[in-house]
């Protein structure tokens, strides 16, 4: 066998959380483009995500990975009831603070700042961590976000308590436990398959 | 086959969770989805079905749901797991349960926020029982689970040098971070299911 841990070329490493644009530089060797199958593509889902050397890395078990994306698109983007996108947005920004995960924070920050609008909240979360004062309502999907990633899990009654009193139904609850869930499976790969880069320029 | 979110949660059919879970139906397809292809993978080339249940069992267990001890222990028999590979499972467990997440951030102004933690070794009578290739994937969870933002590519090189394919770690660290997914979710959703509004 060849298989081999890559050294990524020179780059500037983030060394803040940030809603900056990063890279992501991978330590295993990801499928070249050129052997990528009907079944690889079928895994990435979107033909453009065979252009992502993080999801060419992934493609190396594809059924997986096409679960696990169409998991991710209907957790975020499906529109119907629960919670609005700006929120669960939110809760993956925390759980990826929360965790450590410095590219898929600054991702999930970028669009909870671009579809809440509150551009300060969501910097002050990224620069002071999941202790921040926000507001009542995201500091209850914060707290219930960082008390369903900590292992052991320590999310109770009292969370939920606390998200039905800042308006959340049990669409919106499930959401956030969906939403922060999903964001420790996201940041376990992001953060060990590979590493964060400044963007050139 | 039963959606196994919902048999861990006790989520009855035609119960009020279950008409919220179906709101999200790609969501909740496609993460039984993630089990089916995790755990009745089309090749067992770079990871054993074996292999995969003993890492699921070290999982469920290093996060200490009965729930999930008792699925995944279930599994790892049904794929013909020797009495002695359990125990040593089960001995790996006891010894490797911490508090997550810690870890170090790059060297800046995160250090403050550094968080001291074990790097976990498995201790020689169990390595001997689970064998080299198992006990560095095991090593290798237990960084996934508890301290994440510690990885580098010495954790990795430790996988190759064990045996484990590129596919292979693909394969294991996507079922490390499917499982602290679905046991979390299994959780959120036993809470809310005990708490009706």
């Amino acid at each position: 066998m060849t298989d081999k841990v890559l050294s990524p070329a020179a780059h500037v490493e983030p060394v803040v959380f940030t809603r900056d644009q990063l890279d992501w530089l991978p330590w295993l060797e990801p499928m070249a483009e050129q052997d990528l199958t009907a079944r690889h593509m079928a895994g990435l889902v979107d033909a453009a995500r065979a252009k992502s050397p993080y999801f060419r890395l992934l493609a190396r078990d594809p059924e997986v990975l096409e679960a696990r994306t169409r998991t991710d698109k209907d957790i975020f983007y499906n529109p119907e009831a629960g919670l609005p996108r700006a929120e669960r947005e939110l809760a993956a920004a925390a759980t990826s603070r929360y965790n450590g995960c410095i590219y898929c924070a600054s991702v999930h920050a970028r669009f909870a700042a671009t579809y809440s609008k509150r551009v300060e909240d969501v910097d002050h979360l990224l620069a002071k961590g999941v202790d921040v004062d926000l507001d009542a309502r995201w500091n209850a999907i914060v707290a219930a976000s960082v008390a369903l990633t900590s292992t052991p899990i320590a999310f109770g009654p009292q969370h939920i308590d606390g998200l039905r009193k800042v308006g959340l139904d049990d669409a919106s609850i499930v959401d956030v436990i969906n939403a922060a869930s999903f964001f420790n499976w996201a940041n376990r790969l992001m953060l060990s398959l590979g590493e964060p880069a400044a963007t050139a320029g | 086959m039963p959606d196994v979110i919902d048999t861990l949660a006790g989520i009855a059919p035609g119960s009020p969770l279950d008409a919220v879970r179906a709101q999200r139906p790609q969501a909740r397809l496609h993460a039984q989805a993630s089990y089916d292809s995790l755990f009745t993978p089309r090749s067992e080339a770079d990871a054993s079905k074996l292999e995969r249940f003993a890492i699921a069992c070290f999982v469920a267990g290093l996060h200490g749901r009965p729930e999930m001890e008792a699925f995944y222990g279930s599994g790892l028999a049904t794929a013909g797991a020797p009495a002695a590979l359990q125990a040593a499972i089960g001995a790996a467990v006891t010894a490797a349960r911490v508090e997550g997440p810690y870890g170090h951030y790059p060297k800046g102004p995160l250090s403050s926020e550094d968080k001291a933690g074990p790097v976990h070794r498995i201790a020689a009578p169990t390595r001997d029982a689970l064998g080299a290739k198992l006990a560095a994937a095991f090593e290798h969870t237990h960084m996934l689970v508890f301290h994440p933002r510690d990885s580098a590519p010495t954790y990795l090189q430790a996988l190759l040098d064990a045996g484990w394919s590129t596919t292979g770690i693909v394969v294991i660290s996507q079922l490390v971070a499917f499982l602290s997914y679905q046991i979390r979710v299994v959780a959120g959703l036993r809470v809310l299911n005990a708490r009706p509004a």
